[in-house]
């Protein structure tokens, strides 16, 4: 199924939630939307549901109009952001609810339901489990018995809200192989939400950057994170080492920081350089070494410029040494934006 | 693919409705339709009679009805009683909360179940057990005669009826809060050297002034239009023990409609002023939660 | 030596104090008034007391009694659904006005109550001449006791509900309708087994208001024996003609229905800790 969003805007009030928004998301694709809170991210997801109608633009299901059209007609599974499992059905009725709310000649014999239900249960690995109430399973259970859920209706898209805000981090890790390896099962166009840019880069195929109700950037992770087209995109994904100084002849200087600056137009401007991007050069500005402490195979250095600016350098741990004292840095690149 | 491109349902669906969609679950139009409708029928229109039928009284004729002495000894008296009563009530409701929430004692469950008994006895019974237990050779009248006091058949009789009445609005607005009252804040201020009962004055009272004040809002706005269980011990004597609510009674009877209107103006606008008061006061209890 | 008390703790008197005063407190105002209706009833034996409830006139009272709570109840269950769906599943301008409103019968007199029927169906009221017409007869009859019963307990159902509904959020609704459920279907389904035990609550309140109603339904009835006389209506009449026995059985009666009201609540209050916790 692929989907097109074409200008879409809507208005909470008087505060614009989306703003001209256009998307395209190909068949089979595992998109993320990735934003601070309030950026519009949510309420996207759900204009494509049919769960918010927007004010103005078009929401295409392969070159349908759907815009208008409900959340049911549009066969979408929406994985809700704490699960919305029902409390009083079990985890099989739950998973059957799609299925069993079909009338005529659309639903279902009584034995295929069993049957689809047990095969779900077993895609997501809650064999066995059909029997008890959400209120016995643990976080990442419910939030697979919702997942499930939302596969049973052969949804055309299957969209998650911030599926895995609510677990902690070790489960939060395995479910997202799961969602991968779930998504490459059935194929299904995926979109999920987030605020957390190491799960989208970890799992999307495309990463939708979202801020103020706009889209800023849309690229595969390795994109968004090495050719970052806005500031903000720049400071949301990943690290980085913020300066504000000013472009003259291709080069970027901010107190007693010099980065390169080519293709950008001279007056003031804001560079942002990744902690590994930072390499000893005896050529460099230089940096006074506060504090090294090793994180595993890494070390981060905490330093400071002549001109006090804070400074954050990652590098393999057996360089970690060469960092003592006073020390020369240049970056092997830099991401200047003027303003 | 095309399969399932087919499966979506667009028809009328699809095209932007005559009225914008607001939301994704159905019935709203529905719904809200019979609730205004029923609203209307029963409440606001029913209502604006009373304004309608003092209108068709001049300004004179208005304030001779609304404001004779009789009606204006009929307010003092309503309203007295019920503020009288709704401060006792005061006292009396946050001891109850207070012994509900922090108290184990035998017998719990059953004081707990008691408080809300003003609520589910008719008033009329409670009017004429109230009667009988303070009337002069009544349970509690007989050991109140010899002292002097008289608590029937005159104001302190409406009072008592009235605390009956109030109680449980006092208690059960007050214990919640007292409930979600953690046990921390009190345990930061002993830390930081107060005394419990100057923590209690200091940091629990403070806490429940807004929910008190609602408490007591609700206590003297029901006892303001209290009948039931206030006619049959108060004596009902115009002028000393005549309470507002039955001088509508007495208009009615003597097909005074209009006249009856206008004391029931007076009391409308009194019960608006009191529910913006109670509004203004949870929205400033707010601020603080 | 006592054990050392923890610092939100009240000291032992204090404790002893407050319990006291409050048991003595409550036992004037709420137990001695409970205790002396059953005292007054049987002052003279049970047999006067079963007398007067077994008198025909008592027993077209309780008849008319039920009819009125079974009229407005399930109306008031109907309405109450209807607008917590409306005002809690969904977003409209004007919602807090509209929540005051229904909450309006509460802060309004049942005095008033029962008057501004009387001036709109009343024989001089608006639609007085028209029903005299066709001989319909609203007030000092039946359709008035139970308009001014509707009117007083109208906020009971819907008030319990709406903030329960609230809460519940709206989730799991568009959950159900997103996998292809009707609204009705979502209604029954999903949405009335999160509230049950708060529609319970609320049905439970709302029923003893009903059947206990006074003033609202003093002012519409005429008072007809055996006709237009309610329970509480009843036992007014009886006590005004000192027949303190009578009048005292009948409230007995409304006693028991009391009593079987908070003993209800109280249990449903221990199964579901949820419900109810808003007060009234």
């Amino acid at each position: 199924m692929t989907i097109s969003i074409r200008s879409v805007e809507k208005k909470f009030g008087r505060y614009p939630a989306l703003n001209k928004i256009g998307l395209e998301i190909a068949d089979g694709e595992l998109l993320a939307l990735l934003g601070p809170s309030g950026s519009g991210k949510t309420t996207l997801l759900r204009v494509i549901a049919g769960l918010e109608f927007p004010d103005a633009g078009q929401v295409l299901f392969h070159d349908q109009d759907v815009t208008f059209a409900s959340a049911a007609a549009r066969r979408v599974g929406f994985v809700f952001q704490q699960y919305a499992l029902f409390k009083h059905m079990t985890v099989a009725k739950n998973i059957a609810f799609g299925l069993d709310v079909r009338k005529g000649k659309d639903k279902p014999s009584r034995a295929e339901i069993t049957r689809r239900v047990d095969e779900l249960l077993r895609l997501v690995e809650l064999e066995g489990l059909g029997g008890r109430y959400p209120s016995q399973l643990s976080g990442g259970q419910r939030q697979r018995v919702a997942l499930s859920r939302a596969l049973a209706v052969q949804p055309s898209v299957l969209l998650l809200d911030e599926p895995f805000g609510a677990l902690d981090a070790t489960v939060r890790k395995s479910l997202r192989r799961e969602l991968r390896r779930v998504h490459d099962a059935t194929g299904v166009t995926t979109i999920f939400v987030t605020h957390d840019q190491e799960e989208a880069l970890d799992l999307a195929d495309r990463v939708a950057i979202l801020n103020q109700g706009v889209i800023e950037q849309v690229g595969t992770p390795a994109q968004v994170h090495d050719q970052p087209i806005s500031p903000f995109v720049c400071g949301f994904v990943g690290e980085a080492n913020r300066f504000e100084g000013g472009v003259l002849n291709g080069r970027f200087t901010a107190g007693s920081v010099v980065l390169p600056a080519a293709r950008v137009a001279d007056g003031k401007a804001v560079a942002f350089v990744r902690p590994h991007d930072l390499v000893l050069d005896a050529d460099g500005f230089a940096v006074q070494v506060n504090r090294v402490h090793v994180q595993g195979a890494l070390a981060t250095v905490d330093g400071v410029t002549l001109t006090g600016q804070r400074i954050e350098v990652t590098v393999s741990r057996d360089q970690a040494d060469q960092f003592t004292g006073a020390v020369k840095l240049s970056a092997r690149r830099a991401h200047v934006f003027p303003g | 693919m095309t399969a399932e491109a087919a499966a979506i349902r667009t028809g009328p669906a699809a095209r932007r409705p005559l009225f914008r969609r607001r939301s994704a679950i159905p019935g709203f139009t529905l719904t809200l339709g019979v609730t205004l409708t029923v609203l209307s029928l029963i409440v606001l229109i029913p209502l604006s009679a009373v304004a309608l039928k003092a209108a068709e009284l001049s300004p004179e004729q208005f304030v001779a009805a609304a404001f004779s002495e009789r009606a204006l000894a009929a307010y003092r008296l309503t309203f007295g009683a019920a503020f009288v009563a709704a401060a006792i009530n005061g006292v009396f409701g946050v001891l109850t909360a207070w012994a509900l929430v922090r108290y184990d004692f035998p017998g719990k469950t059953l004081v707990n179940a008691l408080v809300d008994l003003p609520f589910a006895l008719p008033t009329a019974v409670a009017g004429i057990a109230l009667a009988t237990l303070y009337s002069p050779n009544g349970w509690i009248g007989a050991y109140l005669t010899p002292l002097g006091i008289k608590a029937a058949y005159n104001p302190i009789g409406v009072t008592i009826a009235l605390i009956f009445i109030g109680l449980p609005f006092v208690v059960r607005t007050i214990e919640p809060v007292l409930r979600d009252l953690s046990n921390d804040v009190e345990e930061a201020a002993a830390s930081l050297g107060a005394g419990r009962l100057s923590t209690i004055a200091r940091i629990v009272l403070p806490a429940l002034g807004p929910s008190w004040l609602t408490g007591f809002a609700l206590a003297f706005a029901r006892g303001v239009g209290e009948y039931g269980s206030v006619i049959f011990i108060a004596g009902n004597m115009p002028y000393k023990s005549e309470i507002a609510p039955l001088l509508i009674i007495i208009q009615l009877e003597q097909f005074e409609y209009a006249n009856a209107a206008a004391i029931a103006l007076v009391m409308l606008g009194v019960s608006f002023l009191m529910l913006l008061v109670i509004n203004a006061v949870q929205a400033w209890a707010r601020r603080f939660s | 030596m006592a054990a050392p008390r923890l610092s939100t703790e009240d000291p032992a008197w204090a404790k002893a104090l407050i319990i006291t005063l409050v048991l003595v407190f409550l036992g004037l105002v709420l137990v001695l008034p409970l205790a002396a209706v059953f005292a007054e009833a049987l002052r003279k034996g049970l047999q006067p007391a079963l007398d007067a409830i077994a008198n025909p006139d008592a027993i077209a009272a309780v008849k008319l009694t039920l009819l009125t709570a079974a009229i407005t109840v399930p109306f008031n269950v109907v309405f109450g659904l209807c607008a917590a769906w409306a005002v809690a599943k969904h977003e409209f301008p004007g919602k807090s006005l509209l929540i005051t409103l229904i909450d309006l019968p509460f802060s309004v007199s049942p005095v008033v109550a029962g008057l501004i029927y009387v001036l709109v169906f009343g024989l001089q009221g608006w639609f007085g001449d028209h029903l005299v017409d066709n001989g319909v007869r609203i007030i000092f009859a039946v359709p008035g006791i139970v308009l001014a019963t509707i009117f007083v307990t109208f906020p009971f159902i819907a008030r319990e509900l709406i903030p329960l509904m609230q809460e519940q959020g709206t989730s799991e609704e568009e959950a159900a309708v997103s996998m292809g459920a009707s609204g009705l279907y979502t209604f029954w389904r999903v949405t009335t087994p999160n509230v049950r035990w708060g529609l319970l609550y609320g049905v439970l309140l709302c029923n003893a208001r009903a059947m206990g109603e006074f003033g609202a339904v003093s002012v519409v009835s005429g008072h007809i024996r055996g006709l237009t006389n309610t329970m509480p209506l009843h036992v007014e009449i009886l006590y005004n003609e000192y027949d303190f026995v009578g009048a005292f059985a009948v409230a007995a009666l409304l006693c028991l229905l009391a009593i079987v009201t908070l003993v209800l609540k109280t249990a449903l209050e221990v199964a579901q800790p949820g419900a109810g916790r808003r007060g009234h």
